[in-house]
């Protein structure tokens, strides 16, 4: 048996999600924590494994609000098991560690959860760059001289993708323009108010040919999800199911991994809440997942209608990284999860969705999940 | 050149400590060439240089100087100020060594506003501290 068919998401919750909330991370930790944990039905004594990205050792200031040993204190658990880190595969690859940890035996109720503060931390720092300049990371020395940041790479990936496959900035317009129409519906986005592919053209340049509405939105705010024993007594008919989970570095291994242990394939999903820190990668998970042609995303979101709600292939449902807000990963996983569950309201994705892919990551730090009810 | 706001020569910051790893790229200039590591078992060139060589494992790895030829790969303008030093816009590219398929450096074009995917580039050299910071120029004479 795979280990995926040992372990099931059996509850999700979240906490405040803003711009510059300048609360106490721990407090918005706490309070997704404990609504997950009653979601799945639990009280915080049946929790006994603890699993994060990137966790608060060592890590960027501000790129994390709480690391494990923050919540075990914070909550009282008795672990048996956890597990965080930077260099896991990507934000979902906290999942996969967990679903490893359900299916072997080490937990049987793992509290998975990703605190974001970078909007506040941005803001004591003094601007994104003085935070991003306290990164240590020593292969920033072969770019950093050039005055490069992190939009640099999302700028370079798009603009030879724009080369290489004659694509536009107004077709790649749509995932921003369709991320917003979804967030109108979603009460949780950050940014609601509907916008127009002239909106985006006519946005502020960052990194040509990227702009504003290219880049994800920093926020503050927190989203837990319990993995939990498939056989365990707490587990009903809402619990999600993981299909195939895939941790394989790069996005195209990642994708090929997720479908070499399933009998899905791309032509079953029903939505997609694929990672869009920029919308390139974006572009590079759905071509990576085999849900738009090589080269041909650019023609295949064109007018946006096959990426909406009620399309063939509804992507970002409640509004994505781009208008929901940078939850790094779990903003995806928890859509998908209400999707699945038919609880999304204005944003319902119709016809009872049952078959969602998330994505995570980018360049070599990749995770992806098939997900199913 | 000076006056370029494209140029970065005056004022770069955040150039590394320098190791023995990252000497050789990052003082070549000195002597006018850009040095990249060089598997001496088989030929690949490996940047950023590493002690290994990730086709054959070989550990015979020294920098060599390249012919400082390359295409522009990819490029950007950047128009945020990243660093208290080096005042946007200015492009950073991505630029691919002749000597090999994918061979790629990031830095910066200089000496131009007419930057695309495909220009023929060459190296020069901006003295900064103990370092010569390698930067490209479009190779004279291209349409």
């Amino acid at each position: 048996m795979k280990p995926e068919s040992a372990a099931v998401i059996s509850g999700v919750g979240a906490s405040q999600i803003g711009r510059r909330l300048h609360r106490d991370p721990l407090d918005l930790t706490a309070v997704a924590a404990l609504a997950a944990i009653a979601d799945a039905g639990l009280t915080a004594d049946d929790i006994d494994g603890v699993s994060t990205y990137p966790g608060a050792l060592w890590s960027t200031p501000g790129i994390t609000g709480a690391g494990v040993d923050d919540v075990r204190e914070l909550l009282g658990l008795n672990l048996r098991w956890h597990t965080g880190g930077g260099e896991l595969p990507g934000q979902l690859g906290s999942i996969v560690n967990a679903v490893l940890a359900v299916a072997t035996g080490l937990a049987t109720h793992v509290l998975c959860f990703r605190t974001v503060w970078e909007s506040t931390a941005q803001e004591l720092a003094g601007s994104r760059g003085a935070l991003v300049a306290q990164s240590g990371r020593e292969l920033l020395q072969w770019s950093k001289p050039y005055g490069s940041g992190y939009p640099t790479y999302g700028a370079l990936a798009m603009a030879r993708y724009l080369f290489e496959t004659g694509a536009t900035r107004e077709q790649i317009a749509q995932l921003a323009v369709v991320s917003r129409a979804n967030a109108a519906g979603n009460p949780d986005a950050v940014y609601r108010t509907p916008m127009t592919v002239d909106d985006y053209l006519g946005s502020r340049m960052i990194s040509d040919p990227l702009c504003m509405f290219d880049c994800d939105v920093p926020v503050d705010g927190s989203v837990a999800v319990i993995v939990s024993r498939a056989d365990a007594s707490n587990v009903d008919s809402r619990a999600i199911r993981i299909e195939s989970m895939a941790s394989a570095s790069g996005v195209d291994q990642c994708s090929e991994m997720l479908w070499s242990r399933t009998d899905l394939g791309p032509a079953d999903v029903k939505l997609a809440e694929i990672y869009d820190g920029f919308t390139i990668y974006a572009i590079r998970w759905l071509e990576g997942l085999g849900l738009t042609p090589p080269g041909g995303t650019g023609e295949f979101i064109e007018g946006g209608k096959r990426i909406s709600l009620d399309g063939e292939l509804p992507i970002s449902t409640g509004g994505g990284q781009l208008s929901a807000g940078r939850l790094h990963g779990y903003g995806a996983l928890l859509e998908a999860c209400i999707q699945l569950r038919g609880g999304g309201g204005a944003r319902q994705v119709p016809g009872n969705p049952g078959v969602a892919v998330v994505s995570s990551g980018a360049e070599m730090f990749t995770s992806c999940l098939l997900l199913t009810r | 050149m000076g006056s370029d706001p494209r140029t970065l020569a005056s004022s770069r910051v955040a150039i590394p400590a320098l190791t023995d790893r990252n000497t050789p790229f990052w003082t070549g200039g000195a002597n006018g060439e850009l040095l990249i590591a060089h598997c001496q078992t088989c030929g690949w060139w490996l940047h950023p240089p590493l002690p290994v060589c990730r086709r054959c494992r070989g550990r015979d790895i020294r920098p060599e100087a390249v012919s400082g030829l390359g295409t522009v790969w990819s490029f950007t303008v950047n128009r945020y100020q990243w660093s208290p030093g080096l005042t946007p816009p200015y492009v950073i590219a991505e630029v691919e060594l002749a000597e090999q398929n994918g061979l790629r450096l990031l830095t910066s074009i200089v000496d131009t506003d007419e930057v695309s995917i495909g220009l023929q580039v060459r190296v020069q050299f901006e003295a900064a501290g103990d370092a010569w910071v390698p930067v490209f120029r479009p190779v004279s004479g291209q349409p």
